[in-house]
Formats: C-alpha cells, structure tokens, sequence
C-alpha cells in the first residue's frame, strides 16, 4: 500500500509546537510506528506523533480513515496493532481521570430523564459505585462548571430539550468536571451552525490556553478550528501527514497523501479541498472504527 | 372455599346486588384488613422495588423486555405449581434465564427486541403446557397469570423479603454508574465503566424484580409495577433525586390501594392495581403537558462567561 510520509524534517513530530514554550515539558500522550488495521485494511501505520500540554490538534481525514479509532486508543479502548504508546507516561488505561472525552454532538434521546447540571454531575461522580456522600461540594463544582461554559440558564432543563449547541456546552462541562489533561474531541461540531461551532471551539480552545490540557479534535471540516491549531494530523488511504495547518492542508502534501490530484485553494480565510476522493469504502468488522453509525 | 362455590357466590351477588357490589364490597373490611398484613408489607417492598427498578426500564427503554421475562417468569412459576416446589424460586430462575438471554443475546435494542418477541411466546406457550398438566385447585393457575394477594403466607414473605433486600442493596450499589451507563453509554465508556458488565448487572437485577411482581400482581401485569409508575414520575420531573422517589410513590399508592380495594371483593387484585398505576400515569401526564407548554426562558443563545474569545 502505497504510503504518504511526512516528508520533510521539518514536520517531525518530536518538535513541540510553539505553545508548549517550556522546552522541559513533557507530551501527555506518545506514539511510536503506531498502526492500527482491520484484517488487511490498514487505518493508519507507522504513526509517530506526541501531543503537547496546551497544545490543538485537529486530526483530519475522510469517512473510515480512522480518526475516531486513534481516540478509541488514546482512551485505551482498542489496542493499536502495532508500535508502541504511552498515555501521561504510562501504557493507556481505561477511564482515567485525566482524560476528559466530548462524544460527537447527536441529540440525547428523549427518555434521558436528566437534567443538564445531572449530566455534569454525572462526568465528575458518575463512576463511583454506591450512593453520593457529599451532594453539597460536587453541587458547588457542578456549578462552577456549568457557569464556566455559559449553561447557567439551563441548568435545569432536561438534556433532551436542549439544543445541539447547548449540549455541547453541557458536554465540555462534563468532559472538563475532572479536570483533566488531554481533552478528546470526537466530532463535536456536527450539525452545530456556524455560531454554535464558534462557542465550542472558543470553549475548548481557552481551556488549553488557561490549563495547559491538550486537545485532540477530531473534525472532517478544518475551518471552525482553523485560526486555533497547532498542528494537523490528516489520516487517509492508510497513510497521514503531521504539521501545522500551512504545511499539511496544501495542493501537494494532499495530492500526495490521496495519490490523486487534489486541489486545496484558500478563499477568504477559509480552506477549500476540491477533488479528494470521498469515504473510503468502509467495511466495518464488529465494533468497527467509527464505532456507532453517522448520522 | 372451592373455585365452584366461589363462581356461585359471584353469580349470586351480581343477582342480588349489581355488579359494583361484587367489585367494590367492604363488608367487615376490619376483619378482612387483619388478615392481608403480610400482603400489605409484600405491596409496600413491591412498591419500592418497582418504582425504582422501573426508572431504570424506562431510562434503557426495557418496557418490552420486561414483559418477555414476565412471561418466562410465569413458565418457571407454572413448572413449580406443577412439580410441587415453591412457586416463588421456580419464577426466579425462569426471570433470570430470560433476562440472562435478552442480556447477552440482545445487546443492541433493534437484537433485543427480536430476542425478547422470540422467546416471550416459547415461554408462555411452555407456562400453559405446565399449567394444562396440573391437577390442583384452579385458582393457583389464575393467581399466576393474574395476581393474588390472600395467598401471601409466611415463608413466602420471607422469600420476598429476602430477594427485595437482594435487588434494594444492587441498585443502590450500582445507582450511579447505571445512570451513566444508561444515559450516556459512550462518555461512560470512555470513562471505563464497564457498560457491557452494567448492562447484563441490570438485567440479573429486573430479573430478580420482575419474579417479586409476578407474585402479587401476575405475569400478565407487572408492567403496570415496573414501567408505569416511572413513566409517570418522567412526565413530571426530571431530577434524579425526585424522580425515583416520585415513582416508588406512585407505584406503592398503586400496589397498597390495589390491595385495600381488592380485599373485600371476589375479583383479583391486578384489575385495581393496574386501574390506579394507569389513573395516577394520566394525571401526571395531563400535568406534565401542561407545565411543557409553558415554554421554558430562552436562554441567551449568544452568551458567554467572560475570558472567551469567539474567534471570528
């Protein structure tokens, strides 16, 4: 299988992007010839990448090239077929507090009988098993959270009468209730409008400015996050390309990695692709690697 | 009493004085009501198990699959009657294979609900076998089907008593990490709770419940325990504390006025039961509508705490 790698020393994964200033720091999460495959369908191979605290990283790509799958093994849900990882310095563990995870935005079914600070409260204590001991202090923080994503207003509402938007708000509320360092982004901007995306990647954004948690955001339109990333992670065909925005979302690196021609033309700000070659045919083993179905 | 003298008692009523004396008689009601109190103490621990075993029904959307390990409930109960062994342990173990069943076969809803609607029939189809071969007094099979309450002895209570106690200690054990695994299964995971696990936990536990209402109200009618009452909390609020209690409430006014109307009657108790559980859903929902079209303050859409920059 023909393979797009980062071609030149200059995209190397080891240089740490200009937020994390203190050269001591540490990545929270590393990779090393990473690969993951269905049978003989490979998502992604030999992938070197460490993420930095404060650092955006949008990871880009089409339908099935495995974006979401790279999350499911950040969060220690799916072993990597091969290479070697380490998440806050030790092999990824299921459900660790310092990982903060917003789901794609779809609609809370109606029968969710909560509320949205229940869904908050839910991120913070939501794993303890038996029955709450301390309603007033995680009242307080669930507070806190609620008014530092703008969701006061709704506290109260149940999450099914909420809009996309505002429970994406209520998402990031609960995602950060651990405060965590690395915040997994899956698609959290679908099917939000144009003034929706702008709150969530505002939110998500000043939370690595303020706390210095790594994002990882997981989009298939890089526009909303464009003037906010560091460094792009564009999956396809097997193979993918690490840099930031100018150097991988250009006519070449894409043509490349698609082993097509592909035209990337920038208007007004905005970066249009033209001509990559839609979803991969996807045939999904059990548990495959979108996990649920697209809307 | 034998079921003949019983069906002629009822006949005789109707003729001398109406139909709604045969349904509502309180004559020596004081007599009867020193009677039925292990039946009163069986309702309360019913009432409190169902509503709250119920919210969670209604939260994974079980209603069906609460009805399929009815059915399978009312089979175990039927082989029991039949072989002469205690009715309560039989529909035990026929809950539990159902609900093992529908849990590990039926793990996406669209599986479950082919599961359940594939082994409902085969459960009740062996129940009707089992009852057809049985050779005892007739009102034993009804009680299965339909509920009975006079017929709540010692060593019965006790069992009851001892498998509420069992499902009571499970779900506050596992409260919060079901509500997650409930409401929002792919945060939860992602938090490394065991979805899978809690899921089939649940269905052991409404296993479990379901068996104890069979008891009293019959297989035919436990959703009027396990779904309505919690149904009905649903319609009015959606706070994770009022809820529950709001539906243990509902469900123990349905179980206790369903036994105090039934006592002086010679119809079974289920029709009460099920009339009130259905009363109380309506009221609740008539209210719940009416503060929903009162719409909610708009929320300012655009607002936004100070210190973030909405990039333009």
């Amino acid at each position: 299988m023909d393979r797009a790698q980062a071609p030149s020393p200059a995209a190397a994964p080891l240089s740490p992007p200009a937020v994390a200033a203190d050269s001591t720091a540490t990545p929270v999460a590393s990779l090393r010839g990473a690969a993951l495959s269905y049978g003989d369908r490979v998502l992604w191979q030999d992938l070197d990448l460490d993420v930095w605290p404060g650092e955006f990283l949008a990871v880009l790509g089409p339908n099935g090239s495995g974006k979401t799958s790279l999350l499911r093994v950040l969060l220690g849900r799916q072993q990597p077929t091969a290479g070697a990882l380490t998440v806050l310095g030790h092999p990824p563990r299921r459900g660790g507090r310092h990982i903060g995870y917003v789901p794609q935005q779809k609609s809370l079914p109606a029968h969710t009988m909560l509320r949205a600070r229940d869904l908050v409260r839910l991120g913070l204590e939501g794993h303890r098993w038996g029955l709450p001991l301390t309603p007033g202090t995680a009242r307080r923080r669930v507070d806190e959270l609620l008014e530092s994503v703008g969701a006061t207003s709704y506290a109260d509402v149940p999450v099914g009468r909420l809009s996309g938007g505002e429970q994406q708000r209520v998402r990031i509320a609960q995602a950060l209730a651990t405060d965590p360092r690395i915040l997994l982004c899956d698609e959290p901007l679908l099917s939000l409008d144009l003034q929706h995306q702008r709150t969530v990647t505002a939110l998500v954004d000043r939370r690595r400015r303020t706390a210095s948690t790594a994002v990882v955001f997981v989009t298939h339109e890089i526009n909303p996050v464009l003037g906010l990333v560091d460094r792009v992670l564009y999956l396809a065909r097997g193979g993918h390309r690490i840099g930031p925005p100018d150097e991988v979302m250009t006519t070449s690196a894409l043509s490349r990695l698609y082993g097509t021609h592909v035209d990337v033309v920038r208007v007004h700000g905005r970066i249009v692709v033209v001509g990559a070659p839609d979803a991969v045919p996807v045939h999904h083993p059990t548990g495959g690697p979108n996990g649920g179905g697209r809307p | 009493m034998t079921p003949g003298a019983e069906s002629g008692g009822g006949l005789a009523a109707r003729g001398e004085d109406g139909i709604w004396q045969q349904i509502f008689n309180f004559d020596q009601y004081g007599e009867l009501l020193g009677l039925v109190h292990g039946s009163l103490l069986a309702g309360a621990l019913l009432g409190l198990v169902g509503g709250l075993a119920g919210v969670f029904v209604i939260m994974r959307d079980l209603p069906f699959a609460v009805h399929g390990i009815s059915e399978l409930s009312f089979a175990g109960a039927a082989a029991a009657l039949l072989m002469g062994v205690n009715i309560v342990a039989g529909s035990i173990v026929g809950s539990l294979l159902a609900a093992a069943a529908i849990g590990m076969l039926g793990v996406r809803a669209r599986d479950r609900n082919s599961v359940i609607g594939i082994i409902m029939p085969f459960g009740l189809g062996l129940g009707v076998l089992f009852l057809a071969l049985y050779q005892g007094r007739a009102a034993n099979k009804f009680g299965i089907l339909t509920g009975q309450i006079v017929a709540v002895d010692t060593p019965q209570l006790s069992w009851l008593v001892g498998v509420s106690a069992v499902v009571l200690t499970a779900l506050a054990l596992i409260w919060r990490p079901l509500t997650f695994a409930s409401a929002d299964p792919e945060v939860a995971e992602a938090r490394g709770l065991p979805v899978r696990g809690l899921s089939l936990g649940f269905m052991v536990v409404l296993g479990l419940a379901v068996a104890l209402c069979v008891q009293i109200v019959g297989a035919l009618l436990v959703l009027a325990l396990l779904v309505t009452p919690a149904a009905a909390a649903a319609r009015l609020t959606a706070s994770p504390v009022l809820l529950p209690v709001l539906s243990v409430v509902f469900a123990f006014v349905a179980m206790e006025g369903g036994i105090l109307l039934a006592l002086g009657s010679a119809i079974p108790i289920s029709p009460y039961v099920t009339t009130l559980s259905f009363l109380i859903y309506l009221g609740c929902r008539l209210v719940g509508s009416r503060r929903a079209r009162r719409a909610r303050p708009a929320a300012v859409a655009g607002s936004l705490p100070d210190g973030v920059k909405v990039d333009t």
